[in-house]
């Protein structure tokens, strides 16, 4: 195994007849540049910014009073509150919980590990309705878990508690399916290097291995976070939706365009576009510093 | 070279059996390495090799066998706490710490009694740079090195510990050449200040016959000789040593009453030669040319190529082509292609057929 991280030399031709800084585009040997770029902005317009532009735009029609009165209507925060609060919640807690299960599956064979590896997709493949649902039989106050939870004064279901079982429940795939693979490629021998030093299991997991998935760590969280703010079947069956409590900012949107007030729901939308875009910054930001340490 | 080893043993290897699954990696392997000493394990890949430098270092843990080291029951102990330097082929350092911060890591993660202080290890971080002469890089993350100034942060690494042993595994598998040629001399040198004893796993003949004070020689997970460099190399004890061990000629021959035959050359039989049918390997440097009604092998020159100060000499012997080889003042003027000649070896081997 060579050393991956090592940069590879960029090789220049020695009479380069344009000075580094002019250029705005490194030359590639590949062909078709233009081509391939201008078919990826294209797809990338109608795709993504065309449909963003139109929720730009659109808030605008009941004027910045308008905007800022369904902002300040304390539903609205409050959606918003609970929306982006217990998604963050949800991911940070897959953290720990989703790299355990990383480690299971990849440091340990014993039988079963192919169905438990199929168990953790589930969540992706499954319909959120049917998850919902599930959720929901399970935690109401006279299913199985949820009737257990009453019994020591925690109510699940139609709680906050309930929205945060429903976005740990989608938000595990992310987390997992992130760190797995750099956790499996993780070469043996740093640890076994670690282990040579003197380090105990604690130590070699805490300053080794940890460092080394971290930013595979980070995106897992950040993809299981901006999932869990946009998840609407699953959590609206269990979340029982009662305004300023339990409801979370895409229900408020659907409930909002059912009244026709689709400035407002825009604006809600808007704003959830905003915090997550600026979530989405401070996490690249967080990864890239974290991704530079080990390779700068 | 085996003079700064003194006749303490401070390793030792006995009966080590290991298997994989079906395969088996060591079978009955017994060494021991003094005090100070380094050692070569030189074989061939698969030869388990590896397998027992793991085991030294508590990586694998052997099906049988035991190992001690300094009179300690070394298998008892866990990875953590033999306290040996181990150096990997391909440097396995940290890649999110600094030179500084690998250096230093086994003496960061020591039990708070045992901690030397944040000065200490500081001081301690900074000898070791000037011990692999790397002084000036403690900032530098391991992907702004070249290899062989990682391997240097590697070693200095194993060194922070003071190990009472230093493993190395194939450590300059992974550098060319030159570099390659530079760091053997210069990880002699520092054996000859540091005295840990070492252990040292290499698949290049040249490399373990010029580094060590001894080399084992193990194949298919049996030790095979264990002896000082020139020992092995003057009298490998089996045909794979002869062959492994350098280039090699070989030929059927007969000792007889204390006569070898060759052909239809006679001469003295090597001392303590099997009787009966042998195998006989000689060098093809090892070989003294005479002309046609000289005493020797009847040969027939075929091809002769200057390359810079040694001659290669192909020659038809017994209707086999040898590529022989000599040096310029012993070249015999004349040799041409074309030209019948006697050929002697010098120093032939002879081992009974296998």
């Amino acid at each position: 195994m060579t050393d991956r991280f090592a940069a590879a030399p960029i090789v220049r031709p020695v009479t380069d007849p344009w000075p580094r800084r002019a250029r705005l585009v490194e030359h590639s040997i590949l062909p078709g540049f233009k081509l391939s770029l201008g078919i990826t902005l294209i797809y990338l317009s109608l795709i993504v910014l065309l449909p963003l532009t139109a929720l730009a735009v659109r808030p605008w029609e009941i004027g910045v009073e308008g905007i800022l009165r369904t902002l300040t209507d304390p539903r609205v925060a409050a959606a918003l509150k609970v929306s982006f609060g217990i998604s963050l919640a949800a991911a940070l807690v897959n953290a720990p919980l989703g790299l355990m299960l990383a480690w299971t599956l990849t440091r340990y064979r014993f039988p079963g590990r192919r169905i438990m590896e199929a168990l953790v997709d589930l969540p992706f493949a499954l319909p959120t309705a049917v998850a919902g649902i599930a959720l929901t039989a399970i935690y109401a106050p006279n299913g199985p878990l949820g009737a257990l939870f009453a019994k020591i004064g925690i109510k699940t279901a139609y709680s906050p508690v309930g929205i945060f079982i429903a976005l740990v429940f989608i938000g595990l795939p992310f987390v997992v399916r992130s760190i797995q693979p750099v956790l499996e490629d993780l070469d043996k021998d740093v640890e076994e290097a670690a282990q040579t030093l003197g380090a105990n299991d604690f130590q070699r997991v805490l300053h080794v291995v940890i460092p080394a998935i971290g930013p595979a760590i980070l995106s897992g969280v950040s993809l299981a976070f901006a999932r869990a703010v946009g998840e609407y079947g699953s959590v609206i069956f269990i979340a029982g939706n009662l305004p300023l409590k339990t409801e979370i900012a895409p229900l408020l949107i659907v409930i909002k365009l059912e009244e026709y007030d689709y400035a407002g729901a825009a604006t809600i939308g808007l704003a959830m576009l905003a915090i997550s875009f600026g979530a989405l910054v401070v996490m690249n930001i967080a990864q890239i510093f974290l991704a530079r340490r080990g390779r700068a | 070279m085996a003079a700064n080893t003194d006749d303490t043993l401070a390793l030792e290897i006995r009966g080590i059996s290991k298997q994989f699954g079906r395969f088996p990696a060591l079978k009955d392997v017994s060494l021991q390495a003094r005090d100070k000493e380094f050692l070569a394990l030189l074989g061939p890949s698969g030869s388990g090799k590896t397998t027992l430098l793991r085991v030294l270092a508590g990586l694998e843990q052997p099906d049988t066998g035991e190992v001690r080291f300094g009179g300690e029951d070394f298998l008892a102990l866990p990875v953590r706490q033999r306290k040996v330097g181990m150096v990997f082929q391909h440097y396995a350092l940290f890649r999110h710490m600094t030179v500084a911060q690998n250096i230093a890591f086994g003496l960061t993660v020591r039990k708070r009694s045992e901690k030397p202080s944040r000065a200490e290890i500081k001081d301690r971080v900074a000898h070791l740079l000037e011990l692999v002469q790397l002084e000036g890089l403690e900032q530098r993350f391991p992907s702004q090195l070249s290899g062989g100034q990682r391997q240097r942060v590697a070693l200095a690494r194993a060194l922070a510990i003071e190990p009472k042993m230093l493993l190395l595994d194939e450590p300059f598998g992974a550098l060319d050449a030159q570099v390659r040629r530079e760091l053997r001399r210069w990880l002699r040198d520092l054996h000859e200040r540091t005295g840990v004893t070492t252990v040292f796993v290499t698949h290049d003949q040249e490399e373990a016959l010029d580094l060590a004070d001894r080399v084992a020689i193990l194949k298919d997970g049996q030790l095979i000789q264990l002896g000082q460099p020139n020992e092995v190399y003057e009298q490998p004890a089996t045909p794979f040593v002869f062959d492994f061990l350098g280039q090699a000629c070989r030929m059927p021959g007969l000792v007889e009453g204390g006569r070898l035959r060759i052909a239809d050359w006679e001469s003295e039989a090597p001392k303590d030669a099997p009787q009966g049918a042998v195998e006989v390997f000689f060098r093809p440097d090892e070989v003294a040319f005479a002309p046609a009604d000289g005493a020797g092998l009847a040969a027939e020159v075929t091809g002769v190529a200057q390359r810079g100060p040694d001659v290669r000499i192909d020659c038809r012997i017994e209707g086999q082509v040898m590529e022989l080889e000599a040096h310029g003042p012993t070249l015999p003027p004349g040799v041409a292609p074309g030209l019948s000649v006697r050929i002697k070896p010098l120093r032939p081997m002879v081992y009974p057929v296998a």
